[in-house]
């Protein structure tokens, strides 16, 4: 056989015959039992051949990339931890994001990742398997780093010392705990658009912004590298996410409207859960990078439209929450703060009052809201800080029933009036945050009464420590939770100032900066 | 007609690949930040395999990007000479 | 000489996190391996039943029979999390490719006995398939299994066997060309020899018990197909016929096959370990996948050793009850 006679395969038709080809009709068990999960969300799909492979890598080209890619990841951790790089960044304040990003971050990572898993099992075509396989594979790379960069700060500063056991547990984590394990308990389709198109595609450039850049503007190289080393595998689930949704809008008409639902509720349940997102920004990052209400504007205004824009010509609409969203902007990221600080006793992570001079900062960069709403709130706070009264909210929030955010936001129309939903389903009444999350609710009753809300829980006396008698006298429940979630009172919770953390800081950085 | 965009970290390894496509497509406007590099074009943004491999000196395969890659926007369709992002697919 | 190096000696205020140190019994360091895998996957208060299995939680050991007090009793003897795994395969590809490209840029494959060469391809190249339906099956043991000790090396077993059916399908292309792929595809879809191991293969695809899929595919299946196809076959009979360009091609595999038969043990035993029921329940599942192995691979060791193939695949059989007995499978 003369080798040089034979035809030089191309990258294309190689990558073709090294996946979709290894696909084989099967007879001695019918397709659908093999694909039991394609049809019963009501998505048609009639040729998988018609499926584009975004990326062309086989399992070699891959270990070698990811493998290079994780050898300097990991040489940069080493480095980090090795020269107490914690120690250089901006303000101790800021180590206080990254205790957020651990209680929530890893644990979605790892959703992903199983549920990725399911639909590189589920997906009827070789191409969108092998695609999902490979996002799978790495979102558990994604949660690794992630641990292993912040296993350094753990060692150091409180708050982070059980994540995954808070992660599970602790109120506001049921927020992002929810929102991921709601898609991945949805069908095949219905999570890929939820997190392949709606997180990964049109929201993800608002997670990478305050987080990466805020890590390298706040002097943590090590957070920066795991979010830089992350963001080159989330290029390739990005385009994922965007040819899957092409993919099933040319498949057949009839798939538009399940899936323009599918957009319109996972954008809100998305900006929702970024809420947090939006309050890091603004106010826990030291050195700010943009404000919230820029990111919002540059990414979704801008991108986000242009991107909905390439869309229309198969008939998707942007979706109806941009309009409120577009009003919720000024407000939610001091909504938010405002909350938190005033939660300050029962969050694993400290909180403090803007400085003068951050709160110029803001007002700059609001100056619609800030001075006239927020900034006279804070300087309430202050004031009674001053009187030794500082204010801790001592009852637990009502929440929304989809999202799971306490009620904390506000009309659209109307900043001093909390935006409130009733309804009755089955006899029982139903709360939420938004017109949206209501609409959410009703589309699926049946899923969102399944609701693990964390005050319905602590209420119902479902979250005590282990072994705690309520009837015992002098139970204290504050204090029972708080065990439960293993919360470290009064290193772990309450104000920045006076806490351990700072002094730590402090001292370290007085020993490695003198003599 | 929208923008197609990628982001490379700025290192040693992303220079020749943004030196080709400066070159390679006209309408480029480069953006650079202190970790990252990020090249914008209008429609549609094509890094040629030749172009880099003229500049390094040795072979390059288009897939090596995926090491210093950080993120990118718009329909991607990639051979063994070319790597194109695109509005339309 | 003694060398001072100084560096700022700051005393950390706990050496790893709370839920790894209740497993180690002390606040001490851990690796890497045990804080990446140890709790990983969320465990308590799941929100709400998956609309693809509402008899079960996202998250729910009941998925299988087997049953443990602590899913986090397994250990991957190699230690895997992504960044070892990774590294670990990039170097094996490193050789792999060193292998291609010396066969390649010398012309070997044109060297090889036609008929050996022949041999080889019709058994190689349906066994693409084979490590695709691997492939399936392991992302489902990790979608639908319980803990990350478990199915986090499930996830990299489904990576690999995708690696092997694409190292196959190069050397369908390296020995023959594209049309030898769709040869073996149709071998694979109608040739009788080739229907008892596509049968197993699609019964497995349909398995709903993620432990018993375990059994059927990396203990039984690849515990038998390995040895038979890549020691006996490929580096033995082919190697000895003037087909060492073959075996240098193919060994990926056989490595492989004995680095993660490490874990595919270690899996197996703490199972079985940990009940007699367990132990019973696993011995049944690979005495009758077992049987059915048999049934499939005996045309295919034909295909492979001819006349010979009884004999030998006898050993490979012994061997594997041999291998099954000392992880505690009394079958």
């Amino acid at each position: 056989m003369d080798m040089n006679a034979k035809k030089k395969l191309g990258l294309k038709e190689k990558y073709a015959l090294m996946t979709r080809n290894l696909g084989w009709e099967t007879t001695y068990e019918p397709m659908d039992k093999v694909f039991p999960q394609m049809d019963y969300e009501g998505i048609r799909i009639h040729d998988w051949d018609k499926w584009e492979d975004p990326f062309r890598l086989t399992m070699d080209a891959y270990w070698k990339y990811q493998a290079e890619k994780e050898k300097k990841l990991y040489a940069i951790i080493d480095a980090y931890a090795q020269n107490n790089g914690h120690l250089n960044v901006t303000d101790a304040r800021y180590i206080n994001a990254l205790k957020i990003f651990l209680s929530a971050v890893p644990s979605l990572e790892y959703n992903a990742h199983r549920g990725f898993a399911r639909l590189g099992r589920e997906m009827r075509g070789v191409g969108p398997q092998v695609a999902c396989q490979m996002q799978a594979i790495d979102e558990i790379r994604h949660a690794q780093t992630q641990i292993h960069s912040l296993s350094n700060y753990n060692k150091f500063y409180n708050g982070f010392h059980d994540w995954k056991h808070m992660n599970d547990r602790v109120w506001y984590l049921s927020v992002p705990k929810s929102f991921f394990e709601d898609a991945c308990t949805c069908g095949p389709f219905e999570f890929i658009i939820a997190i392949g198109f709606s997180f990964e595609y049109v929201l993800t450039n608002l997670v990478f912004m305050p987080f990466i850049s805020g890590a390298a503007y706040n002097g943590d190289l090590g957070a920066m590298t795991f979010g830089f080393s992350a963001q080159s595998d989330e290029a390739r689930h990005m385009t994922l996410g965007l040819e899957v949704i092409k993919f099933m809008l040319e498949q057949d008409p009839a798939n538009l409207p399940i899936i323009q639902r599918w957009i319109d509720k996972w954008t809100w349940r998305g900006v929702r859960l970024l809420t947090i997102v939006a309050m890091l920004m603004d106010y826990m990052l030291p050195k700010r990078v943009m404000s919230w209400k820029e990111a919002w504007e540059v990414y979704f205004e801008e991108n986000g439209m242009a991107l909905f824009n390439d869309l229309a010509r198969y008939g998707i609409k942007v979706p109806d929450c941009a309009a409120l969203i577009k009003k919720e902007k000024d407000h939610i990221s001091h909504q938010a703060w405002n909350a938190f600080y005033t939660a300050g006793m029962i969050t694993n992570f400290h909180t403090w009052l803007p400085s003068e001079d951050e709160m110029n900062w803001l007002s700059s960069k609001y100056p619609d809201s800030f001075d006239k709403y927020y900034r006279p709130r804070f300087e309430y706070y202050r004031q009674r800080e001053k009187e030794g009264k500082r204010f801790y909210n001592k009852t637990l929030p009502m929440l929304c029933q989809v999202c799971q955010i306490p009620m904390l936001f506000t009309e659209g129309d109307d900043p001093t009036l909390i935006s409130y939903r009733q309804i009755e389903h089955k006899g029982d009444k139903y709360h939420f945050c938004s017109d949206h999350c209501q609409h959410i609710f009703e589309h699926e009753p049946e899923k969102y009464v399944e609701a693990w809300l964390p005050a319905h829980q602590i209420y119902q006396g479902n979250c005590f420590a282990e072994g705690a008698d309520p009837t015992a006298p002098g139970f204290d429940p504050l204090k029972s939770v708080l065990d439960y979630w293993h919360l470290d009172f009064g290193r772990d919770n309450l104000d920045f100032e006076g806490s351990e953390d700072q002094k730590n800081f402090a001292a370290w950085r007085q020993q490695a900066t003198t003599n | 007609m929208s923008n197609v965009f990628i982001a490379l970290q700025a290192n040693e390894d992303s220079r020749p690949i943004v030196d080709a496509i400066l070159a390679d497509n006209p309408g480029a406007v480069l953006n650079e930040q202190p970790a990252m590099v990020k090249i914008d074009v209008p429609g549609r943004m094509t890094i040629r395999r030749s172009s880099v491999e003229a500049r390094i000196g040795r072979e390059f395969d288009l897939q090596e990007m995926q090491v210093n890659l950080i993120s990118l926007s718009g329909h991607v369709d990639e051979t063994d000479e070319e790597f194109t992002l695109s509005c339309e697919r | 000489m003694q060398i001072d190096l100084r560096t700022v000696s700051i005393k950390p205020l706990r050496h790893t996190f709370d839920h790894v140190a209740r497993r180690l019994g002390a606040d001490k360091p851990a690796s890497r391996y045990q804080e990446g895998t140890f709790d990983v996957q969320p465990s308590d208060n799941l929100q709400y039943r998956p609309t693809w299995d509402p008899e079960h939680e996202l998250y729910d050991p009941a998925r299988t029979q087997v049953v443990m007090k602590d899913w986090y009793a397994f250990k991957d003897p190699r230690q895997y999390y992504y960044g070892t795994y990774t590294m670990a395969r990039a170097r094996q590809q490193e050789a792999a490719e060193a292998s291609f490209d010396f066969v390649e840029t010398r012309g070997l494959a044109a060297t090889l006995p036609p008929d050996l060469s022949r041999r080889a391809l019709d058994v190689l190249v349906p066994l693409r398939h084979v490590a695709y339906g691997a492939n399936l099956n392991n992302t489902a043991m990790c979608a639908y299994g319980y803990g990350t000790a478990i199915t986090q090396p499930c996830m990299y077993q489904a990576m690999d066997q995708l690696g092997i059916a694409q190292y196959l399908t190069r050397i369908g292309l390296l020995l023959a060309d594209a049309s030898e792929l769709e040869a073996g595809k149709s071998r694979w879809v109608g040739d009788g020899r080739w229907q008892g191991l596509r049968r197993y293969v699609e019964n497995t695809l349909v398995l709903k018990d993620w432990f018993e899929l375990f059994v059927a595919q990396n203990l039984v299946l690849d515990g038998l197909l390995f040895p038979l196809v890549y020691d006996q076959f490929i580096d033995k009979r082919v190697a000895n016929e003037g087909g060492a360009p073959v075996s240098m091609v193919c060994a990926f595999m056989p490595d492989w096959f004995a680095e993660t038969s490490r874990w595919v043990d270690a899996s197996i035993k703490t199972a079985a370990a940990e009940s007699p029921q367990n132990a019973q329940l696993l011995a049944d599942w690979t005495s009758a996948w077992l049987l059915r192995a048999t049934d499939a691979l005996e045309p295919v060791a034909t295909l492979a050793l001819g006349e010979d193939a009884g004999p030998v695949f006898e050993t490979v059989v012994d061997a594997f009850k041999a291998r099954a007995g000392k992880l505690g499978l009394p079958l």
